[in-house]
């Protein structure tokens, strides 16, 4: 044990060199242990750059800004994927409210739409990521408890069961943008609650609050084959997302914004989808929330107000 | 100048007494040094991979590191239940106690902030978080309310410590001005650092295992069990290795406030239970999840019952006089501390989402890496309050003073010794 009184005294009178020494080596143990530690960063390969750590929020972007990111994303893409993507910054057009309504007496279950989801919005196929759970009901409840998640049967619709989708239900007071901490996520003004993927911190703070399971987590980097993207993108819409963010179905954006319908409308063999603006009293929409005796929304007790109906042929 | 000259000297030993001690001191410091470097050598691969590597999922979003968290404020807003009876109340046995319960608030804030760190998917964009740079959703988000609040408790506290210690070591007598208020807030700030994180789920009407107002009073009640017991143990250490003048009394001043806490406790959890399951309407899915398991699916049971059962041994102790032996307040103490961290972490954050607002049952057992990043985490936190008294405990003492500057000063070998004499 050598002497501690050396050791106790703010300034040493002369270096003492053993100390020194000794010093000297506990230093050199401590990093090298550090660094050790730290080695599987050396396998974080373009977790951010710059430019995108320095980004700012969508809402404080200038247009020239805007055009910049823009560029950088599709310059990341094409790099990625090895294909030039078409990103825009689609705007909500005026006097435009959008609304979904869906026929449960229609829906067979086929998850024809979840399919079609994931390949119009470029989610994750591995960890498989998608925005539209359908669940088999038996007849006579609407107690999701009762549901079943996993069905696979040979054909569909089965006897003695109804379907029921349910996505992000675009509520008119969502409880994902009043958790959100940093604004990332927000209704813009034609009802549609986007997420900007790059602002995003993925504390899954909204992925607690949604009462329908809307919200979807990018637990890890996501995977998507290269013949499989879809390049025609949006910013707040399909563009690829990164690991640790937050994204959930956003009517998609990069096609009802330009004026064509979401992905799950299109694709329905039943006819069980409906989608439309419904300040337009002619829409679609407007005609069934009019028309239909009874519509309902999904869990409407929670007050969240989605836009999106489910009805009943009746 | 002189003052900054001074000032910087006072910084520079107490830095300096941190890496100096016995060989037990060496061992514990190079144990706690181990396991955080193993969880950060986690959290890197973490980092690598994504929160891939933990075992939640889109089901259940949060896990232990939400857990640990709402664990921690509970200790450290415990701070208080020493804070009150020594400002409002003069008690003179816990006065010069105080400030090793609030240095454990430090540590336990500092641990706090850590685990929702590691527990962000984008770190590299905390900065979105600070209110004037980033975008701040105040006051409308409680997770923002819960950043101001805990970061707020934390320069409390780090002011009030920071200021008494310094006067001690300069033998002057605190300015009242200069650190009473500061107190004053800080037991008003330390109810709300919890009931803030109450907010955090109680706001969530979604999840109506959360969605219930008992949760507030409950989260206190647990608090002033755990956090008080925790103080005890860590205390008894304290005196035990460096002859501090703790006495029984305070000790058992302390058992009355676990005591009492203990009984609201159980009161509270016994009207949850009672309001659950008597009703029966269907939001008691998640609770029945919790308690007796759904649908084949128990994972959390046997982990509640033991909770339940560490509870109401702990209870049956604190109420009998057997209790007032410290063996057997030692062991009540660790029954508080491990029912509650059970009760008030897996048993509360994971039911929320079991069953999903679809109805869908997916469990959650933490992954082995998720476990070393807690681990690490609670090292930390040791590593920090070992720090904190080692600097503070010699200071108290009047060991380490301006008085003795460029003088030695003994160990913690001496003040063993100490012990001894005193004995």
């Amino acid at each position: 044990m050598p002497d501690p009184s050396s050791e106790f005294r703010v300034n040493p009178p002369g270096v003492d060199r053993r100390s020194f020494l000794r010093t000297s080596a506990v230093l050199a143990t401590g990093l090298a242990a550090v660094a050790a530690s730290l080695r599987p960063l050396m396998d974080l390969e373009d977790y951010t750059t710059v430019e995108r750590f320095l980004q700012k929020y969508y809402k404080e972007l200038t247009p020239a800004e805007m055009d910049r990111v823009l560029q950088r994303i599709a310059n990341e893409v094409e790099k990625q994927y090895g294909i030039r993507p078409h990103v825009r910054d689609l705007k909500p057009m005026d006097g435009v409210e959008f609304v979904y309504a869906l026929n449960l007496t229609r829906c067979i279950g086929c998850r024809k739409c979840v399919h079609a989801c994931v390949a119009e919005n470029n989610q994750s196929r591995n960890p498989e990521i998608q925005y539209i759970r359908v669940l088999k009901m038996p007849h006579g409840t609407l107690d999701v408890e009762k549901a079943e998640h996993n069905y696979a049967p040979p054909q569909v619709p089965e006897p003695g069961y109804f379907y029921m989708p349910v996505q992000c239900q675009q509520c008119k007071n969502p409880p994902c943008v009043k958790v959100c901490p940093v604004h990332a996520t927000w209704q813009e003004k034609d009802g549609i609650t986007v997420i900007d993927y790059d602002w995003c911190i993925g504390c899954r703070y909204c992925e607690a609050a949604c009462p329908y399971w809307a919200r979807r987590f990018n637990f890890t980097q996501p995977s998507i084959p290269k013949e499989r993207i879809n390049p025609d993108m949006a910013y707040l819409g399909n563009r690829p997302r990164r690991q640790g963010v937050m994204e959930k179905c956003h009517f998609c954006i990069q096609r009802t914004r330009a004026g064509r319908y979401p992905a799950c409308v299109e694709v329905c063999p039943a006819g069980a989808r409906k989608f439309g603006n419904v300040l337009d009293p002619n829409s679609e929409v407007a005609q069934i929330l009019r028309t239909k005796r009874v519509f309902i929304q999904l869990k409407e007790e929670m007050g969240t107000s989605p836009r999106f109906f489910y009805y009943f042929d009746v | 100048m002189r003052v900054i000259r001074d000032y910087g000297v006072f910084l520079q030993r107490c830095a300096r007494i941190a890496f100096v001690g016995d060989w037990r001191y060496y061992a514990w410091m190079g144990a706690l040094t181990v396991i955080v470097l193993l969880g950060l050598n986690a959290y890197a691969k973490q980092l690598v991979s994504g929160l891939i590597s933990t075992g939640m999922s889109d089901q259940v979003s949060w896990g232990v590191y939400i857990a640990n968290f709402t664990f921690l404020v509970g200790v450290a807003a415990a701070a208080v239940m020493m804070v009150i009876p020594v400002y409002i109340y003069d008690n003179e046995e816990l006065h010069d106690l105080v400030i090793f319960g609030e240095l454990l608030a430090v540590a336990a804030i500092l641990m706090c902030l850590a685990f929702v760190t590691v527990d962000l998917g984008r770190p590299d964009r905390f900065w979105h978080l600070i209110p004037g740079i980033g975008q701040f959703n105040f006051p409308a988000s409680m997770l923002s309310w819960d950043v101001l609040v805990l970061n707020g408790y934390l320069l409390l506290n780090l002011h009030i410590c920071g200021y008494l210690l310094y006067c001690r070591y300069q033998g002057k007598k605190p300015a009242k001005w200069f650190y009473i208020p500061f107190v004053f807030v800080a037991i008003v700030w330390a109810v709300s650092i919890h009931t803030v994180t109450a907010f955090l789920y109680v706001g969530l009407g979604g999840r109506p295992f959360w969605n219930s107002s008992i949760v507030g009073p409950r989260f206190l009640a647990s608090a002033f069990t755990a956090g008080p017991a925790l103080i005890i143990l860590a205390l008894q250490v304290i005196r035990r290795i460096t002859a501090y003048h703790i006495t029984d009394k305070a000790l058992l001043t302390l058992r009355a406030i676990v005591q009492v806490s203990m009984l609201i406790n159980v009161f509270l959890l016994f009207n949850e239970v009672f309001k659950e399951f008597y009703s029966g309407n269907l939001h008691v899915v998640s609770s029945k999840y919790l308690f007796v398991g759904l649908h084949g699916h128990h994972a959390l049971v046997p982990w509640i019952w033991t909770a339940i059962t560490f509870n109401l041994i702990a209870m049956v102790l604190l109420v009998l006089p057997l209790s007032r032996s410290l063996k057997w307040l030692n062991l009540t103490c660790v029954l508080c501390i491990v029912g509650i961290w059970i009760e008030k972490g897996m048993g509360l954050v994971i039911p929320g989402f079991i069953p999903t607002p679809l109805g869908q049952i997916v469990e959650y057992t933490p992954s082995l890496n998720e476990t070393l990043i807690c681990l690490g985490i609670w090292a930390f936190g040791l590593l920090c309050y070992t720090i904190f008294l080692r600097m503070a405990v010699p200071i108290m003492q009047g060991r380490l003073s301006k008085a003795n500057e460029g003088r030695e000063i003994p160990g913690i070998e001496a003040a063993a010794q100490g012990a001894v004499d005193h004995a």
